[in-house]
């Protein structure tokens, strides 16, 4: 007899939302977190749509420890000094079956690992999963220091760096063109001041994405998200080719930080954290085995996130693989049987979810990021050639607008950007 | 070639709550490193924990590591010896994350 019907690995938004539903339908559940508290190893951008979190708690409007809700997304190409940017704002993106959220991962993982702790589960924080224990080929629970503790299940929801896939065998270790390396930095200001650079009613705020000299002209971008009194701010990159950068990521987030666009909304803040973490970027085909004998994957440690330039999603689908698991779990449970065989109808059920329709649906666009280097370094410059053809008057006489508007877009290629074009909305 | 680095790292750790584990360090590193492969590390670090000074002499330190994994990536196989998670909720605690 196992000590435990479940136990889960990791308390971010898969891990608990996880142990929460297993715990409401009265299982015994393990909860464990390496960080002192839930949260205290995690960072996000970030916002979380909150689509998948609403049917597991339908009250986390008043309950949970949301920022700012999103209804102005900014995107911009960026040079060394301009900044092309197309902004939408609409209270749509605020309605109830569609809302995101900015959140800061410390406050919000405290109020998911509550819910767990609320419905029954044990949680325990502070303690490092090293190994699995395994039982005739199957997994069988978790060893930490001298102690093994057994479950019928162990979900695994140790995040995106999991070494607990590698040693259940179910992933190798991601290559350097799969991953993109995050640097943030909260800045901390008044929540008044927030809402004025923004242009934000009270409690609403902006999502604000940057390609091109953000990372220098590096495969990736910088971000920007308004949370209530503080602003996250920071870069990605993805690592086999940030490899090839003569310039070191804590050196373009400050260069970043500095350009004219960026520097004036942050005036007069103050850093009060500065964090780090990988984000899965690979796609549909970094998917590691997702259920074996006694064990599920979840979250980041399924690499279930998206990164499409202008919209990155991870935290829903985490939260939604989380819910599936139980599931999983639970009829599993009922059946007396988890089994591989079992189990394997988790990858079903993420299948028929949007989880993986999504990812199948994108699931070409991280090679098309990274097989076109100009969205980084040559349109930024391109749209700020145009709007310079369009905005700069020196008395000199005229030219007709399409042929000097059209003279950077020449730079790059007629024939190339429509190719790229036609590539980037085959890959959507 | 890696480009002069004006900006201080360090600066920005020194707000981050720590509780380092001086006696077991988690990430530690081959003796005598190859050159190219710990460029990747001065590069993609996000702590700027892999250095090179003006004497080209390297050093690293795992006291502000943040944990993120970008190092057992990148040089798992060749100049990292050990990469562990910190034990019993030493290392990093972000406070706002």
């Amino acid at each position: 007899m196992a000590d435990f019907d479940a136990i889960v690995v990791g308390a971010g938004c898969a891990g608990s939302v996880a142990a929460c539903v297993l715990a409401r339908e009265g299982k015994s559940v393990l909860l464990i977190e390496r960080g002192g508290d839930a949260g205290s190893k995690n960072m996000t951008g970030g916002r979380i749509y909150t689509h998948s979190l609403r049917p597991v708690f339908p009250d986390f409007e008043d309950e949970a420890p949301l920022e700012r809700k999103i209804t102005k997304e900014r995107i911009s190409l960026v040079t060394e000094s301009e900044n092309t940017t197309v902004e939408f704002a609409s209270p749509e993106l605020g309605r109830p079956e569609n809302s995101s959220y900015s959140v800061l991962r410390g406050p919000f993982d405290r109020w998911l690992a509550s819910k767990a702790e609320e419905a029954g589960a044990e949680c325990i924080f502070g303690i490092t999963v090293e190994d699995l224990v395994w039982e005739d080929g199957r997994i069988a629970g978790v060893r930490a220091g001298e102690d093994e503790i057994t479950a019928e299940v162990t979900i695994l929801a140790d995040g995106v760096n999991s070494l607990l896939t590698e040693k259940a065998k179910l992933a190798t270790k991601p290559s350097a063109h799969q991953l993109a390396v995050s640097v943030k930095e909260t800045i901390e200001l008044p929540e008044e001041v927030i809402a004025d650079r923004f242009q934000a009613a009270p409690g609403e705020g902006a999502a604000w994405l940057f390609a091109g000299a953000a990372t220098h002209g590096h495969v990736g971008g910088g971000f920007l998200y308004t949370n209530r009194e503080s602003i996250s701010i920071g870069l990605v990159a993805t690592l086999s080719d940030l490899c090839t950068s003569q310039v070191p990521i804590y050196q373009m987030m400050e260069d970043f930080k500095n350009h004219p666009s960026v520097a004036p909304v942050l005036r007069g803040g103050k850093l009060i954290e500065y964090s780090g973490h990988l984000i899965p970027e690979g796609g549909y085909d970094m998917i590691p085995t997702l259920y074996a004998d006694g064990c599920l994957v979840t979250g980041d440690a399924g690499m279930l996130c998206i990164n499409l330039g202008y919209q990155v999603r991870g935290m829903d689908y985490a939260v939604a693989s989380g819910e599936i698991a139980a599931r999983t779990v639970l009829e599993a449970l009922e059946a007396g049987d988890t089994s591989s065989a079992k189990l394997a109808s988790y990858r079903a059920k993420l299948e028929n979810s949007f989880v993986l329709k999504d990812l199948q649906a994108y699931r070409n666009f991280p090679a098309f990021m990274e097989g076109t280097p100009r969205i980084f370094n040559g349109y930024p410059e391109m749209a700020a050639g145009i709007m310079k053809s369009m905005f700069i008057v020196d008395g000199s006489p005229v030219e007709p607008i399409r042929k000097k508007a059209m003279a950077p877009v020449k730079q790059i290629g007629v024939w190339t950007l429509l190719k790229d074009l036609r590539k980037g909305v085959g890959a959507l | 070639m890696i480009n002069e680095i004006t900006v201080n790292v360090d600066e920005k750790l020194a707000v981050d709550k720590f509780n380092v584990d001086e006696a077991n360090p988690h990430i530690v590193l081959k003796a005598d490193p190859d050159a190219s492969e710990f460029d990747k590390l001065i590069l993609c670090c996000p702590a700027g924990l892999y250095k090179r000074d003006a004497d080209g002499q390297t050093s690293f330190d795992y006291a502000g590591c943040l944990e993120c994994g970008t190092c057992r990536i990148l040089c798992g196989d060749t100049i990292i010896e050990k990469w562990e998670y910190p034990q019993a909720g030493m290392g990093v605690s972000y406070r706002y994350g």
